[in-house]
């Protein structure tokens, strides 16, 4: 695939609850290097659209292109080698709670790479320094505070330098200052490392500061795609008070 | 897919330099590594060569940076790391910088305590836990006490329902396996009394053996297995979750709301299967002696009144009455005890469940000294 060619395609995706459908008829493309944020009032299905992007839920219908492949008719081994190049920070971090955070992070790395443990030490030490928390390195996830174990599970979602990055609300639950310096890594992973970042969220103040494409949900349905100022000009009701009210 | 390439040489040294080419990627590197091992000898080399170098990653800058702090080791050099390279692009020396290890700090793992600090460890911490389960256990009596006359702070229907579910719930298993353990017992039994013509003793084995042991001793072990890991699971997700946290914001003292009620229900419930479990145990023996010793009903039962005293059951009740309130208070306390969201919550659960059993299990021994006939 070329590169501006989008790397994720989402058409007409349909996701159910048993009958309850979740997500309606969802199209939407997602670009290379872009920061594309998913938004929407709780239970709109922000989630789920991400899960059902990767698989972890099976749409109804629908097809989902990553890289060029669709995901819904591939086989498990390209699935796998796809879902290597992916970095996912889940809602409450997802960290193993039997290992210490050293080796939560370096699973992934031996798991998928044959490299040499000086090296593997080495990429665990900085990827715990891009996300502050160098001192935690040797501590078990259930010695951290809730900020932390984010930031660590981000340590790990990144550990294999993926080339998209999903973020299932980063930022919730988190201060306003570590929030903050969150937001500026996602920032930095994207310039730096060409990354695209998918993030989940309603804070206001973190879509301000990293959104380069928003993703609207409202019910089940996609009610706005685009940036934030033309989302802002669109003149969408919801949109609207979302912005003023700040959150639902 | 595209395939992952292995490069073969893309490490090089000439004059005063190292060349690498290509991807450095988490790929490549493995290889790149073991070429580098092979080389050992770095002095002289003053620069290295990035100029065919096509992308990069993490663990290739790592990579990158580690040759750089060898040569400069090796070569006693006194310049910052980022002066050895040349030809480097902007976007590799960008990638680079993100993932420079110059200010990180690195932090050693915790050593190993020495043995008998291990074994000191768990001498003092067992100590610990028996004097805690003392005091819970004293809290406990304390307001089951308190509780009968005083019904201020108890939950309504908590005692019915924590007895449809200790008590209740567990009659099929125990019935089931008490049915089992007697065919079992009067089995292996009557193959060595027919030996000696002795059939009829099986009444009397069987009935003093369940009456005073297997009866009271199998029902502890499966009401420890079934109730005291869900009192353990139970109050441990209730501890993990802040509930009761929450239930002492609110003035109700979660002993008495939570523990008790199960405390109650046990102490009713255990006698009551154990009686169950002595019964169809004998049963068992029953079918035994009327199928393969074809002793009649009724010379079974005449046999067996020989044997069965009012003292022995009555001391049988007694003991299964302490089994049941060890097995609350020792789920209890694990479940009070757990630390470190779910995953204590299956480790308090295994703990409560051995250090149960195992509690049972001394105090038959005690009852059985104490009572020796």
């Amino acid at each position: 695939m070329n590169n501006s060619e989008p790397i994720i395609q989402v058409k007409n995706l349909v996701a159910k609850y048993s009958e309850k459908t979740i997500l309606d008829d969802i199209s939407v493309d997602i670009n290379r290097g872009e920061i594309t944020v998913i938004l929407g009032s709780s239970g709109c299905g922000k989630t789920t659209l991400m899960k059902n992007i990767l698989q972890l839920q099976r749409p109804a219908s629908g097809q989902i292109k990553v890289f060029g492949y669709d995901l819904t008719q591939i086989d498990e081994m390209d699935y796998q080698a796809i879902i290597r190049r992916i970095g996912v920070l889940f809602q409450n971090g997802a960290l193993l709670n039997s290992v210490d955070i050293f080796d939560n992070i370096s699973i992934p790395i031996e798991q998928h790479t044959k490299l040499p443990k000086e090296i593997i030490k080495k990429i665990i030490e900085v990827k715990l320094h891009l996300v502050n928390l160098s001192h935690a390195i040797y501590l078990n996830p259930s010695e951290l505070s809730g900020g932390m174990r984010k930031r660590a599970a981000l340590a790990r979602a990144i550990a294999l330098d993926p080339d998209i990055l999903f973020c299932d609300e980063p930022s919730a639950g988190l201060d306003p200052l570590t929030s903050a310096s969150l937001d500026e890594l996602i920032i930095n992973l994207k310039k730096q490392l060409n990354m695209t970042v998918v993030v989940v969220t309603h804070e206001l103040a973190s879509i301000h500061r990293i959104a380069d494409k928003i993703i609207f949900l409202d019910s089940g349905k996609l009610l706005f795609y685009g940036s934030l100022k033309e989302a802002k000009k669109s003149g969408i009701e919801q949109i609207d008070t979302f912005f003023k009210v700040g959150s639902f | 897919m595209k395939k992952v390439h292995e490069n073969s040489e893309n490490l090089f040294v000439e004059n005063k330099k190292i060349l690498l080419k290509g991807d450095i990627d988490k790929f490549t590197v493995p290889l790149l590594w073991k070429q580098l091992s092979q080389i050992n000898d770095l002095t002289g080399i003053e620069i290295i060569d990035l100029k065919h170098v096509t992308s990069i990653d993490s663990a290739g800058s790592l990579f990158i940076e580690e040759i750089a702090s060898t040569i400069k080791d090796q070569n006693n050099l006194d310049l910052p790391i980022d002066k050895l390279y040349q030809n480097v692009t902007k976007d590799i020396n960008d990638t680079i910088k993100v993932f420079s290890q110059t200010d990180v700090k690195t932090y050693s793992r915790k050593r190993k305590d020495p043995f008998f600090v291990l074994v000191g460890d768990l001498v003092i911490s067992f100590i610990t836990s028996l004097h805690e389960i003392m005091i819970l256990a004293s809290d406990v009596f304390y307001w089951a006490i308190l509780g009968i006359w005083r019904k201020k702070g108890a939950r309504k229907g908590s005692f019915t329902q924590q007895s449809l579910l200790i008590g209740m719930e567990a009659v099929p298993i125990v019935a089931l396996l008490s049915l089992i353990i007697g065919l079992i017992l009067s089995l292996q039994a009557a193959v060595q009394l027919r030996m000696f013509g002795a059939d009829i003793f099986i009444a009397d084995m069987l009935g003093y053996a369940m009456l005073t042991e297997m009866g009271a001793m199998m029902t502890a072990i499966i009401v420890s297995g079934r109730s005291g890991s869900s009192i353990a699971s139970e109050i441990a997700t209730m501890k993990v979750s802040e509930e009761l946290d929450a239930l002492k914001m609110m003035s109700i003292n979660p002993i008495r709301y939570v523990i008790v009620p199960k405390f109650y229900a046990m102490s009713v419930c255990m006698p009551l299967l154990v009686i169950l479990s002595i019964i169809i145990g004998i049963l068992g023996g029953v079918f035994v002696a009327i199928l393969y010793l074809n002793i009649s009903a009724t010379a079974f039962y005449n046999q067996l009144l020989n044997v069965l005293t009012l003292k022995d059951l009555l001391i049988t009740m007694i003991k299964s009455t302490f089994f049941g309130w060890s097995i609350v208070i020792i789920g209890s306390f694990y479940g009070l005890k757990v630390e470190g969201g779910a995953e204590g919550v299956g480790k308090a659960t295994t703990y409560s469940v051995v250090t149960s059993i195992i509690t049972v299990i001394i105090i038959d021994v005690i009852f059985s000294l104490l009572y020796l006939p």
